[in-house]
């Protein structure tokens, strides 16, 4: 199985939720808004934390793709 | 779909002598549609309880946050929330687009690595404010000398108040939250604090230093009057918001000592307290559904971040304080575009909060029976009015 993280463009309001869920797949760029370091979250530990991030973003802006 | 002539509920459901969140909104979680409330001013406006919900009522377009509109709630008799016409500036009355350019402006102040950034100076702060309490003896009143101080200070290092200036600051942003102030004192407090706020940023426009009004200054997006409403709305939306979270979770973490220096805590303390409760005011620009319920334009919304905070379906047992939960999906601070800007920065306050009152004074203990303090039920915020502490 395989996951893929995507980010809705021009969403984002930089609240970190997904930072603070996931250091090791999101970041914030210098104007605040999200990056992700890491597209392919891989192992239970990092697709939990981003199923997580995709819950709780409140502008609804990442994606997990899992086929 | 449920009929709008259906019976109502009374807005307030707080009351003394009773549990936070209100009894009623396990009820009205669990029935069809949503509840209707009347407000003290005869306007009805309906009430969302469950977290769906809720989520869904602060992402939806047709639903806005901008008071101008036709039917906008208000539930108490004096401070509305203000439309960014009376006050430019106060964004969080603003819907998208307006309310963007704002939001993009002030991230950059509030990204995690600013707020690790500032940790230090927080930690001076609550150091400072307990050196302060603990010079006056063995007992203090936590909000006062405590609670209020810590976010007050921070709020003014933000800001860039100069040191000499910040008991100035702190004694009449307090003005505005005590309970004894008499409304003459608090409109004079606020006209001082405005007065104050104009002329930091003249002086700010001439000599620039590295704090959140200089850099706006610098960025040149935001009006002269603009930059003043959003000083304004940071002090308020962060001060009483941020003490009243500080002092209810020093009572649960007296009352549940095992969690003490647990850093999850924080997140526990902001769901089951959700001091926020009927903050977040919207009304419907367009007809919309939610929870079953026709919702028609030009009527007012109310979503209770208590009741979603407490929703069975999203946590089990609610009512018990459970850090080892993961309470991260809650709404205390919002959802959507408006989710609370100052969010992490009061995590990390929080967080230093506690770890140091209970390392320095950790013979800390509540003076009087926990159902004798004075809770505060008739303002817009749930949480203290007083919290008589010794140790
Ligand atoms: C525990 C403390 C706090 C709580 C519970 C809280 C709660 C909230 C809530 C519920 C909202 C959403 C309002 C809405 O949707 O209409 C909000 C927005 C906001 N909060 Fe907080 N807040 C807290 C502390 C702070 C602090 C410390 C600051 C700033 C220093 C702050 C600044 C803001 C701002 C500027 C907004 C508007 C954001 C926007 O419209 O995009 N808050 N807060
Ligand atoms: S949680 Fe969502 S809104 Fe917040 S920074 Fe991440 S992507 Fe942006």
């Amino acid at each position: 199985m395989a996951a893929r993280i995507e980010i809705e463009p021009g969403q984002c309001v930089g609240a970190a939720q997904c930072v603070l869920t996931a250091s090791e797949l999101f970041d914030q760029d210098e104007d605040g808004y999200v990056v992700v370091l890491n597209k392919e979250p891989a192992g239970d530990e990092q697709l939990d934390h981003a199923r997580t991030a995709e819950m709780i973003c409140p502008s609804q802006s990442i994606v997990l793709v899992e086929d | 779909m449920s009929t709008t002539d259906q019976e109502t509920v009374p807005f307030l459901l707080r009351g003394p002598g009773k549990p936070f969140p209100p009894p009623e909104y396990v009820e009205m979680r669990e029935r069809e549609g949503l509840a209707r409330a009347v407000l003290p001013s005869g306007e009805p406006v309906w009430l969302v309880t469950r977290h769906e919900d809720v989520r869904k009522v602060l992402t939806d377009k047709r639903i806005s946050s901008n008071p101008d509109h036709e039917g906008f709630p208000r539930p108490l008799k004096t401070g509305g929330v203000p439309s960014a016409k009376e006050v430019p500036g106060w964004f969080v009355s603003l819907d998208s687009p307006e309310h963007d350019r704002f939001r993009k402006a002030l991230i950059p102040e509030f990204t995690v690595r600013r707020i690790r950034e500032l940790r230090p100076a927080i930690q001076d702060v609550v150091d400072r404010s307990i050196d302060a309490m603990l010079a006056q003896g063995d007992t203090a009143d936590l909000v006062e000398d405590f609670a209020l101080s810590v976010p007050s200070l921070v709020i003014s290092m933000l800001l860039g108040v100069p040191p000499v200036d910040r008991d100035f600051f702190e004694a009449k942003t307090k003005v505005l939250v005590t309970i004894t102030s008499t409304d003459e004192e608090r409109t004079k407090a606020n006209e001082h604090l405005m007065r104050y706020i104009n002329r930091l940023i003249t002086l700010r426009l001439k000599r620039p230093g590295d704090d959140l009004l200089s850099r706006l200054i610098k960025n040149d997006v935001l009006t002269t009057e603009e930059l003043s409403g959003v000083a304004m709305l940071l002090l308020i939306a962060g001060h009483e918001t941020t003490a009243n979270n500080i002092a209810l979770g020093a009572v649960t973490l007296m009352q549940n000592p095992e969690w003490i220096g647990d850093d999850r805590a924080v997140e526990e303390i902001l769901r089951i307290h959700s001091v926020a409760d009927i903050v977040a005011l919207r009304v419907a620009i367009e007809d919309v559904e939610i929870g079953g319920q026709l919702i028609k334009a030009g009527e007012g919304i109310v979503p209770l971040m208590a009741a979603a905070n407490h929703d069975e379906k999203q946590y089990a047992c609610p009512a018990d304080f459970d850090p080892s939960r993961s309470a991260r999906a809650h709404v205390a601070f919002g959802y959507g575009i408006h989710q609370c800007l100052g969010q992490n920065l009061v995590r990390v306050e929080m967080e230093l909060a506690y770890r140091t009152l209970f390392e320095r004074v950790p013979t800390l203990r509540i003076a009087v029976p926990v159902e004798e303090l004075p809770f505060k039920y008739d303002g817009v915020l749930y949480g203290l009015h007083a919290l008589p502490v010794t140790w």
